[in-house]
């Protein structure tokens, strides 16, 4: 089962600029690992060094936010969306 | 604040308000409550310039703005507080002027230093609402921290080339910042709008969705976006909204909350006091080549690939003769079209992208690769003066 992941723009260079990719999987986790296996940049970005999520990057199922539900073993079921949202800090006099 | 003890308004604000004060929502009452509230600005920038330009017009009060800089060509695409003829000058002299230009009923004040962990409660403590309109993390988190200790409320909103987002943290019974993103990224991993570049409109979008929200909170009318994180996409022209929930854990606004103090934030968000600048300054460490080095050598006529790892729209602004294009996020599957024996000398706009260049090519196997300190930017500045900045 394909699922829709939206691609915020800063990590936009590590799927070929585009802003919505599909990958396989039952669970939040399962989906992520299939994401980086198809685009392997975005790996640095999701994850740190010891393979956890970064705690800067957001996952979204819908409109929740999968820390506050099962965090990587949160299921997938069909025509749901999920987001990544990384925090940005842009503003003022940048 | 009960109605007795609101200011009055003269004939001339009630003109000026009539169209606020002719409907329920806001009324006589609703535009007094603004005239006695206030809002500090973090920033008079890209966010800062729409938000107190609304807040002014709307009538609240009191407006503070925190900036220490200078109006600069490249601000006028986005912060419309500031005109052509104030490029030179304080941002917080040009803020003022216009503010006051477009309302002289409110007060105005301006606070001439960067916000720290000294300085926040001092600055924050008159105000009511505080506006969040800075361009870097440690800040952002010191505001946020700031805010929850002082319980004040935090319009916040962020930008990053044509996308938006906007909350309100702060609120008793509403999420913080923290609660959104517990950590900063690392120094260097999230490109800053300098480096990403940002659409001009788009600040005034989000700023003027932050104003919306602090006069919403100070006349109390309407739902506020606590709770509730909104993203805009500019280029879709679509809004979105995603839930923030109060994490109990939170360690500044959880029900034990281990940060009951400000801390140091520059330090929280990694950034070292003898990284950026020194290490511009600093000699060569092998991994570095300035601008002035690398003239020199391409002079001697020595055989250097230039890799500039810009995006194809900055090689057009200005470029290094000789140099080939490879855009960073390109690199990881073309570094094939470089051979690891050849001598490389990496750059982009200001070096930082062009480090993350180099530090990949080392890790698989290139044996000489350095970065052009200070980027382009340093090489027009040092050797070819005829090119443009951006």
């Amino acid at each position: 089962m394909a699922t829709r992941i939206l691609i915020p723009t800063p990590l936009r260079p590590y799927t070929d600029k585009r802003d919505a990719v599909e990958a396989e999987g039952a669970t939040i986790g399962e989906l992520l690992a299939d994401l980086t296996k198809k685009h392997a940049g975005l790996k640095a970005h999701l994850y740190n060094e010891q393979g956890k999520l970064r705690s800067f990057v957001n996952v979204y199922l819908n409109d929740e936010d999968i820390r506050y539900l099962q965090k990587e073993q949160t299921p997938v079921s069909a025509g749901d969306t999920i987001s990544i949202i990384p925090s940005v800090a842009g503003g003022s006099r940048s | 604040m009960t109605t007795q003890v609101l200011p009055e308004l003269s004939n001339d604000e009630i003109k000026r308000y009539s169209r606020h004060l002719i409907m329920p929502e806001v009324g006589v009452d609703g535009q007094r409550r603004l005239k006695a509230g206030s809002v500090l600005c973090i920033g008079a920038g890209g966010l800062g310039s729409p938000a107190a330009m609304y807040l002014a017009a709307a009538g609240v009060g009191r407006i503070g703005i925190v900036d220490f800089d200078v109006v600069d060509f490249s601000n006028l695409q986005r912060q419309i507080i500031h005109g052509t003829p104030d490029v030179g000058r304080s941002k917080l002299a040009s803020a003022k002027d216009r503010l006051l230009a477009l309302n002289p009923h409110i007060q105005v004040d301006t606070y001439e230093e960067a916000l720290s962990s000294e300085n926040a409660f001092r600055l924050f403590e008159p105000y009511d609402i505080i506006l969040d309109g800075t361009d870097n993390f440690p800040t952002r988190y010191l505001v946020n921290d700031a805010c929850v200790i002082l319980g004040k409320p935090n319009t916040y909103g962020s930008i990053f080339r044509f996308e938006g987002q906007a909350s309100v943290f702060g609120m008793k019974n509403g999420p913080c910042y923290r609660c959104l993103y517990p950590e900063p990224p690392p120094p260097g991993l999230v490109p800053s709008c300098a480096e990403g570049g940002v659409l001009g409109v788009l600040p005034g979008i989000i700023g003027v969705i932050q104003a919306t929200e602090a006069i919403k909170l100070l006349t109390g009318v309407g739902e506020p976006l606590v709770g509730r994180f909104l993203l805009y996409d500019a280029l879709k022209m679509r809004f979105r909204e995603l839930k923030v929930p109060k994490d109990p854990d939170c360690p500044v606004c959880g029900t034990h909350p281990t940060v009951t103090k400000l801390i140091d934030y520059q330090q929280f968000c990694g950034i070292h006091p003898a990284s950026p600048e020194t290490a511009v300054n600093a000699v060569s460490n092998g991994f570095d080549i300035t601008a002035v080095e690398l003239k020199q050598r391409l002079d001697r006529g020595d055989k250097v690939r230039i890799i500039d790892v810009r995006e194809p729209n900055e090689y057009q602004i200005n470029r290094i003769p000789g140099s080939e294009l490879i855009p960073l996020g390109e690199l990881p599957r073309r570094y094939a079209e470089l051979d690891p024996d050849d001598e490389l000398v990496m750059h982009c706009k200001m070096g930082g992208r062009s480090a993350k260049a180099a530090d990949f090519l080392r890790s698989v196997g290139f044996k000489h690769v350095q970065n052009l300190k200070g980027g382009i930017l340093e090489w027009v500045d040092k050797v070819d003066p005829s090119q443009p900045r951006y």
